[in-house]
């Protein structure tokens, strides 16, 4: 049994710093790593210049034979359409090329993206653990809301759920470890703080994050035009929606 | 009398549909899956075995992925208002009709269902092993994102984004001949129990030893398994040192392993992004069999070459094109195993 592996060695290599970690899945899929090794989070301006090269991408996706392209924290995983001939190597080796190539030319877009206002019901019902967010950080709960709908945030990628936005931006004063003990199920529309992130769940689902309100809006439906409220590179706020009486 | 009936085009009624009188857990429409929005967050779905799905398509006459059911759980007793060609593939299943004159169901083979009939696929013949079944003119439900496919987590595709039901009406589409006489059909694919694979992004950060034990110890299927991923049992493998790694996109296929050290084979349901190491990929050529493992037998990891892996895929595709062929001019096997 061999385990020395030629074929995982990184494809490429380019002379620019940092040097993007490429590997493959499979036959038709590849990853490219844009953060340093041992870099648990990509920064906003690589983050930005990953929806840069998304956004040069999508416009060559049928060109470029992309099924896929899926953008995740500091990183994008791309599929091709098909592998069932013999040339899909030298496809795949032009596509690693075209998209290094790319991520070395693209500017970070400095756009806010669109910003999209987010009504929160805090506390009570909605928010069953804003008491526990309480205690742990030592805010009010008047403080916790005041300071999650002060934020201005960034939607990184989507996943995990359709509609799922990976925020950036919480306040460091709100962060909290998740529940010991996840729930069996958390309410669609839930808007919950786990470690130091922020999210809005679009359906329901288990989940050991710390809810603190609820938002009426849909978050995914497959029925609009456009499926998911918040696609990567938007800016999200939250405003404190009125209880209802 | 049954080679009678497909040499006249069987015409669904507008309206034609297909009732569940009967489901046990987990039956549910798939088609070849739901491509180009993972980075909204929606998963693939579709037929775990799209092989399947094909040849049973194939033999009807029907687009190679219109929607079937995928069975995994007895007893499914379906009632026939109507005429109907089906054809069964995949993992077969014990099934009755309980017409006096009813022909056995094979998979593989083209059945027709008289209008009254009632037709009842009792339990696998290989416990937790896939069987799917096809219908002339296809399960005609709505497309959502450009499948007919059940998003059973999302809760959207098939037929209200959830399982079949007790009650449950199936619409059935405009009727096709079917290209094979009843009782003829073709032979099923086998699994092999072998999983090829290409080394993950995460495979050096593991140990020698670990790397070792991927691929040379037998993994056995976990009970905990589902269409969201195959669990495996083994000795647990373990990382060089903890990665800390930000969330990125994932897909079928990918051997992720979380922190117990026993990895996670991703299937069609599985979630678009996630953060576990992942020291290997399955090749796609193999990716069906993921619906034909029973919990509790074993698979094995066998590492192949790019070069290898894309051949299998060119034949796989071959093996296709090749039976779309031989089933166009009826070049197929009678349920005795003669060829015509």
């Amino acid at each position: 049994m061999t385990t020395n592996i030629a074929s995982h060695e990184p494809l490429v290599a380019t002379p620019l710093a940092p040097t993007p970690r490429v590997s493959r899945l499979a036959e038709d899929a590849l990853l490219f790593q844009f953060t340093a090794a041992g870099e648990s989070r990509p920064t906003l301006p690589l983050q930005q210049r990953l929806w840069a090269l998304v956004e040069a991408l999508e416009s060559r996706r049928a060109e470029l034979g992309l099924l896929e392209i899926v953008p995740g924290m500091g990183n994008l995983l791309l599929r091709v359409a098909s592998t069932d001939n013999l040339s899909t190597q030298t496809r795949i080796d032009t596509l690693t090329d075209h998209v290094l190539t790319c991520w070395n030319s693209v500017s970070p877009t400095d756009s806010p993206g669109r910003t999209i206002t987010i009504p929160v019901t805090y506390g009570g019902e909605a928010g069953p653990d804003l008491q526990t967010v309480a205690a742990h950080t030592g805010l009010s709960g008047d403080a916790i809301i005041a300071r999650h709908s002060a934020g201005l945030y960034r939607v990184f990628c989507l996943g995990f759920q359709p509609g799922f936005a990976y925020l950036g931006g919480l306040d460091p004063a709100l962060a909290i470890p998740r529940r010991a003990t996840p729930r069996l199920s958390i309410p669609a529309g839930s808007v919950a703080i786990g470690g130091n992130q922020t999210a809005v769940y679009p359906s329901a689902s288990p989940g050991g994050w710390h809810i603190i309100g609820r938002t009426a809006l849909m978050l995914f439906d497959p029925s609009r035009e456009q499926p998911a409220l918040l696609i990567a590179g938007d800016t999200v706020r939250f405003v404190a929606a009125r209880s209802a009486p | 009398m049954s080679d009678a009936l497909t040499e006249a085009l069987i015409e669904n009624p507008v309206g034609a549909f297909i009732e569940v009188i009967r489901c046990g857990a987990l039956t549910t429409i798939q088609d070849a899956g739901r491509h180009g929005f993972r980075h909204l967050g929606v998963s693939q779905t579709g037929a775990l075995d799209p092989i399947a799905m094909q040849q049973a398509n194939l033999l009807l006459g029907n687009a190679p992925d219109a929607a079937v059911l995928e069975i995994s759980v007895g007893p499914l007793v379906l009632h026939f208002p109507q005429d109907c060609a089906i054809a069964m593939s995949g993992s077969g299943f014990a099934a009755a009709r309980n017409a006096p004159d009813a022909t056995a169901l094979l998979p593989g083979h083209v059945s027709i269902i008289h209008s009254g009939e009632t037709l009842t696929l009792n339990k696998p013949l290989i416990p937790g092993a896939r069987c799917y079944l096809a219908f002339s003119g296809g399960i005609d439900v709505p497309t959502v994102l450009g499948s007919r496919s059940t998003d059973m987590q999302a809760g959207f595709g098939g037929l209200e984004g959830r399982a079949l039901q007790a009650g449950d009406k199936l619409p059935i589409g405009a009727a096709t001949q079917p290209l094979v006489k009843a009782g003829r059909g073709i032979r099923p694919l086998s699994p092999s129990h072998i999983l090829r694979a290409l080394p993950g992004p995460d495979y050096e950060s593991f140990t020698t030893d670990s790397q070792v034990l991927l691929w040379s110890q037998p993994w056995r299927i976990s009970h905990q398994s589902n269409r969201m991923g195959l669990r495996l049992k083994g000795t647990a493998l373990q990382l060089e040192q903890t990665l800390d790694q930000p969330s990125a996109g994932v897909l079928p296929g990918d051997v992720q392993v979380p922190p117990d050290g026993l990895p996670i084979v991703l299937a069609n349901d599985a979630q678009t992004i996630g953060g576990y190491p992942r020291i290997a990929s399955v090749i796609r050529a193999d990716l069906w069999q993921l619906a034909h493992f029973p919990p509790g037998t074993s698979v094995y990891f066998v590492l192949v070459s790019l070069q290898e892996a894309i051949a299998a895929s060119a034949r796989q595709a071959h093996y296709l094109k090749r039976l779309q062929e031989l089933v166009a001019t009826e070049q197929v096997f009678s349920a005795s195993g003669s060829c015509k």
